[in-house]
């Protein structure tokens, strides 16, 4: 064995190195701050669409329209047992070809917030159904329409119903922003990758890591909050 | 053990949630084939005390001796094995809502006392024989009444032969018309010999079953004696006011 | 319209890629019979650790779940993957999978285990150790029994998760289902592979969906 120079690494040296290199962090830190701010804008927009078209779909639902009804169920169903990334892939790679052509992030924020919607539609209608029909009878008894019930009287009661599994929910899907590095989205993640590539340094993925952590992990444990406080209605 | 030694005692028995103070040093003792009954106001600390008897609460100091042997000392295996010795009966049955009646009986049988399923399934025939309820054996607990749901749980308890029997409010939670027929199984089970210490606001069966009555108060026992002497001619100035509070 | 059939529902294209799809999904299902078993009995195990009385173990386990919550299955695929290779430690893609799985789903059991174990009352508790029942004893034929079927539909719904979540093993050429789709799509330029496998998935997880449905009904009733 040959005699080292420089005196050798201790592991511990050696596991900050490649995981918390110095000099990579700096190097990348910018590139992987614009890709929050995309995972973040994404992810927004994801939770912002897919909520309002997840209540919106329930609501529809309330009037027990039998084609509406059908096509709703529909889409929940499919929206809940398809993988978003095969769609992702589909949407991508296959619609060029017939002349439609949308950017990375496009695809990304349309099958994220469909696939949230469908999740949020299934929620929102179980917040529905678990309203006592006194509820809606006494609504309309004291001579509101069907429209003024449903916003000022059932819908309070169903989103507060739905809060939690709906936050839970979003959360999920809105991770699912990672899978924009598979279509060149340049989120966290594949600003991380691409700089794992050039700096030959497993660093990178530590601060993506890091990076997601600082955008998730308040809402996970605001989740756990929520969660505690909706439990006094299992007692 | 010399035979006059006391089936459970109840010896300087403190219990402190924090600052709040439950139980300011309680002795009590229950001779073989007794049934001790215990009254008073509630928040005086008496089903708390029944609590400590097997360690389902943990006194903060005192000791609570079964047939001569300290329960409060021990393993966790010593426990377990001390509370097959005690049956206790709650005032919300807490039977097990996935197994049949008869499921309820065998369960400590077989995994606690390792019974052969044969031997526990007879047992368990027997004892719900005697509560009257053979014929629900295979029922769910959800299909019956709340007082044959109670009369199940002290089937449960009996089943593992215990030296003493402790009841928490076994009535409380009953209709008024369901609550004889409970009573009438504790009865029944003073007559076989059974060493019982119940918590409960059924004066008229402490008078008629209970060979002793303690009065708690405040977190200590203020007066004790027969039930003739306690609702005939109670001594305590307090035990006389909770008597005429709850007699109206 | 003739060019969406060619491009989406080219039955020829779906038909030669069909035993590409099939050994595929035959990876998808061993994918899944190794990651839903470490799942369910690591949630289970870290759902009893979150509930330890003794901090000790209670809070780094909570913390666990958090993180592994908080982070995308996919970050830590990759990280598992491509970052640990630099510390010396190479996986194959199907160990690494189950790895960054086994940590994601086992954070996301034991969320929905505890909330079952919390639902069961203290009498419960109270009842069984009285009559000299040990705690393990208590938890395995009193308190798991009725928990389990307190969550069952969230159990399933998880485990429907699981299974999608299998696509993404794809990204570190796991050759499963979705890989060999995309594999099929760039031999023949054409998506009707993607649409073949996104009908196989439907085709296989649409019955649970509609399963969790029903439970939730039952429990709700």
């Amino acid at each position: 064995m040959a005699t080292p120079v420089a005196a050798p690494l201790s592991g511990l040296d050696r596991f900050l190195d490649t995981f918390f290199n110095p000099t990579v962090i700096v190097r990348y830190l910018p590139d992987l701050a614009s890709g929050t701010l995309v995972t973040i804008g994404i992810g927004a927009a994801t939770i912002v669409a897919g909520i309002a078209l997840g209540l919106f779909l329930a609501c529809l639902r309330v009037r027990r329209i039998r084609l509406f009804d059908l096509l709703i169920v529909a889409w929940a169903d499919v929206g809940r047992a398809l993988p978003p990334l095969v769609v992702i892939l589909i949407f991508y790679f296959g619609l060029p070809s017939v002349g439609i052509r949308l950017s990375g992030p496009m695809v990304l924020f349309l099958v994220l917030s469909g696939t949230l919607s469908a999740f949020a539609e299934e929620i929102f209608w179980a917040g529905f159904t678990a309203i006592d029909k006194g509820q809606w009878e006494a609504g309309r008894a004291t001579g509101l329409g069907f429209t003024t019930t449903l916003l000022h009287i059932a819908l309070p009661q169903a989103v507060r119903l739905a809060l939690p599994p709906l936050v839970n929910r979003a959360l999920a899907i809105t991770k699912m922003t990672a899978l924009g590095s598979v279509i060149g989205v340049s989120e966290i993640l594949s600003a991380a990758t691409t700089a794992q590539s050039f700096s030959a340094s497993a660093t990178p993925l530590t601060m993506a890591a890091i990076a997601y952590l600082i955008v998730f992990l308040p809402f996970v444990v605001l989740a756990r909050l929520l969660e505690r406080r909706f439990a006094w209605k299992k007692a | 053990m010399s035979p006059n030694r006391p089936m459970l005692e109840i010896v300087a028995l403190e219990k402190r949630y924090g600052d709040n103070v439950v139980l300011r040093g309680v002795d009590l003792r229950v001779a073989r084939g007794e049934l001790v009954f215990v009254i008073g106001p509630s928040g005086s600390g008496k089903s708390t005390m029944l609590r400590c008897c097997n360690r389902l609460e943990e006194p903060t100091a005192g000791d609570v001796l079964l047939a001569g042997r300290n329960i409060c000392t021990g393993s966790s295996r010593d426990l377990d094995r001390l509370r097959l010795e005690i049956g206790m009966v709650f005032q919300n049955f807490n039977l097990y809502p996935h197994m049949t009646v008869v499921g309820n009986v065998m369960l400590a049988q077989r995994k606690a006392l390792k019974r052969p399923a044969a031997e526990a399934k007879a047992k368990s025939m027997e004892m719900l024989q005697l509560v009257g309820l053979a014929h629900k054996a295979e029922a769910w607990p959800a299909e019956l009444s709340g007082g044959q749901q109670q009369r199940v749980a002290i089937a449960r308890a009996l089943a593992l032969d215990p030296k003493v029997m402790l009841f928490d409010e076994p009535t409380s939670a009953l209709d008024p018309e369901l609550v004889g027929s409970v009573l009438k199984v504790m009865k029944d089970l003073k007559d076989a010999g059974m060493t019982m210490l119940v918590v409960s606001h059924e004066m008229g069966f402490a008078r008629e079953a209970a060979d002793r009555v303690v009065f708690m108060d405040g977190g200590v026992v203020v007066e004790e004696g027969s039930p003739d002497e306690i609702f005939g001619a109670p001594k305590a100035e307090r035990t006389r006011a909770f008597l005429s509070r709850v007699s109206g | 319209m003739q060019t969406v059939l060619d491009q989406f529902l080219n039955f020829e294209i779906m038909a030669k890629a069909l035993p590409l799809l099939m050994a595929g999904l035959l990876v998808s299902a061993e994918l899944c019979a190794a990651v839903i078993p470490l799942g369910l009995v690591g949630g289970l195990l870290l759902a009893l650790a979150t509930l330890s009385k003794r901090r000790a173990i209670a809070w780094p386990s909570l913390v666990f779940v958090e993180i592994f919550r908080a982070l995308p299955p996919l970050v830590l695929l990759i990280f598992v993957y491509s970052g640990l290779p630099f510390a010396g430690v190479r996986l194959t893609p199907f160990a690494a999978v189950v790895i960054a799985f086994m940590l994601n789903n086992s954070a996301y059991f034991a969320e929905v285990y505890r909330a079952g174990i919390q639902s069961i009352g203290r009498g419960q508790w109270e009842a069984a150790r009285s009559t000299g029942l040990s705690q393990v004893q208590t938890l395995a034929w009193v308190v798991l029994p009725q928990a389990v079927r307190n969550v069952l539909p969230d159990l399933l719904s998880n485990t429907i998760e699981v299974v999608k979540l299998t696509s993404i093993a794809s990204v570190v050429s796991l050759g499963e289902l979705l890989y060999a789709a995309g594999m099929a799509r760039s031999l023949t330029y054409n998506a009707s592979p993607l649409v073949l496998a996104a009908t196989i998935y439907l085709v296989l997880l649409w019955p649970l969906v509609r399963l969790v449905g029903r439970f939730q009904r039952r429990l709700a009733a």
